[in-house]
């Protein structure tokens, strides 16, 4: 037996988190993800998946990139900087964005928290972060704003599942009920001060917490200790990419990329055209927004095996002997218990429903059937 | 984790039961299995196949990866585990028993595997 698997990686100058000792003494196999040395999975993946479905799960995120960006014309650097409408998110609510290259590429997809009028949290993928602190800092000038790299000054804690909003109850006297999805407020969990998002890629109810790093092992004890009676368990990455996955949520590097346009990924809508100035890529955007209109690109899709051979990134989907489509991301899905994936397929083959669609698996074209994503959705 | 004595391993990380009546059985070891994650799809040669040792003869789908599955020996499939393929989880919950893969009637030699100390050893490298 020979693994493919190119998580085995091992690089010389592994960065760890705050939580390293922590994983280490749960047995963690542990994983190079740009370039941080992280928990995979505790026990069996999919026990983890399932618990996070159905109770919670608690994940190590702190190889996220936190940047900060202050001053007086903070949102105005970030409408500049950034392909969302920033000086229009209120006050402790948080917006899902994008930073796009001049050429309308992708540079990352963001998650942006205003903690204050003139103070916002950026939080960037861990191989991005780099990127985007340098393109946010070269775009600064001429701004009254600074863009402070903060990556050292969190840890990032995330409790995920339907029984969260109680576990992080039990330790909290910050108002959960009044936190609403994509909002964030300072407040004070298990003794230690944290931002506390209502924020997740797992398409559950969760919390993320942003704490400092001396105080992670505590906190994370904290909820553990919380979690105990309603089956918390400790998450790697492994369940957080097939949680994202049915989810349909996209991932840098898989379905977002600096060779597409937002429009391109079927993420237009994040582009604001109508907010004040000019920003980075409008131009580019505006052209690929019309190429959208009138010839519609690749469309981002669900695929469901009929079989039970998995589709990896990168393998072609075929309907009458042509390539029409690539898979970008597939995995089992433990909730619906069949492969699954999302893959850009031609238009005329992407609507739910369509038949004579497969993927070739190592020579073999497997049947699929074309669904809306996401593949789950989580009843409230 | 232990590996079982009376067994002989492949540096691919394959078991496989010293002959009895010329029948070996063949699966993948629990440092593979855990390797691996949790295995959701088995591919097996087929009864009547005839296999060569080092050559790939089937596949292991896990969460994360798919594994080439080789042959430890050469010989002629005599058997197929269809309660793994029913339930690929068997690999990761008993690799050494209701997890094992086929049956192989060999036909060549076995010289270059290894005993279990050896093996473990190899494994701890």
């Amino acid at each position: 037996m020979s693994s493919t698997d190119p998580a085995s990686d091992q690089s010389a100058e592994q960065r760890h988190t705050a939580l390293d000792a922590v994983h280490r003494a749960l047995g963690a196999t542990m994983t190079d993800f740009a370039g941080w040395d992280m928990p995979l999975r505790y026990g069996s993946e999919r026990d983890e998946h399932h618990a996070v479905r159905t109770r919670a799960g608690l994940f190590d995120l702190s190889h996220m990139g936190e940047i900060t960006v202050t001053g007086p014309q903070a949102a105005a650097l970030l409408d500049f900087a950034l392909v969302g409408n920033i000086g229009a998110v209120k006050n402790a609510r948080a917006r899902y964005t994008m930073i796009c290259r001049a050429d309308g590429g992708i540079l990352d997809d963001l998650i942006v928290y205003r903690l204050a009028e003139t103070e916002f949290m950026v939080v960037a993928n861990a191989s991005n972060a780099q990127v985007v602190l340098d393109a946010l800092t070269e775009r600064a000038e001429g701004f009254d704003a600074e863009v402070r790299d903060d990556r050292d000054t969190y840890a990032l804690i995330a409790v995920q599942g339907p029984e969260s909003p109680g576990i992080l109850a039990a330790v909290t006297d910050a108002d959960l009920d009044g936190l609403k999805y994509y909002a964030g407020l300072p407040g004070t969990v298990a003794g230690v001060p944290a931002l506390i998002a209502r924020t997740g890629y797992t398409g559950e109810d969760g919390f993320e917490l942003f704490v400092r790093p001396e105080h992670a092992v505590e906190l994370w004890q904290a909820l553990t200790k919380a979690g105990e009676g309603v089956g918390l368990v400790p998450c790697g990455l492994s369940c957080r990419d097939t949680l994202r996955l049915e989810a349909g949520m996209p991932l840098y590097g898989h379905e977002l990329s600096t060779s597409l346009t937002p429009f391109d990924a079927g993420l237009g809508r994040v582009v604001k055209f109508d907010k004040d100035g000019d920003f980075v890529g409008r131009t580019a955007l505006e052209a690929a927004a019309g190429r959208a209109a009138s010839q519609p690109p690749r469309v981002l899709v669900g695929l469901v095996a009929e079989g039970r051979r998995v589709p990896r990134a990168g393998f072609a989907v075929v309907a009458g002997g042509e390539v029409i489509g690539e898979v970008t991301s597939g995995a089992p899905s433990p909730t619906l218990g069949k492969p699954i994936a999302m893959a850009y397929v031609d238009a005329a083959h992407a609507a739910p429903g369509t038949t004579g669609v497969g993927v070739d698996i190592r020579g073999s074209h497997e049947p699929y059937e074309v669904v809306a994503l996401p593949f789950y959705k989580r009843q409230k | 984790m232990s590996n079982p004595q009376q067994l002989r391993y492949s540096k691919e990380h394959e078991w496989l039961s010293v002959a009895e009546d010329g029948v070996s059985t063949v699966g993948i070891t629990e440092h593979a299995a855990n390797a691996l994650g949790d295995v959701v799809f088995v591919q097996l040669p087929e009864v009547g196949d005839t296999v060569t040792a080092g050559e790939t003869c089937g596949e292991l789908e896990s969460t994360k990866s798919v594994s080439e599955l080789y042959a430890p020996v050469s010989g002629e499939i005599v058997e197929v585990n269809q309660d793994v393929v029913d339930d690929p989880a068997l690999v990761n919950s008993a690799p050494f028993e209701g997890g094992w893969l086929f049956k192989v009637r060999t036909a060549g030699e076995q010289d270059d595997l290894l005993t279990a100390d050896e093996y473990t050893a190899y494994t701890a490298g």
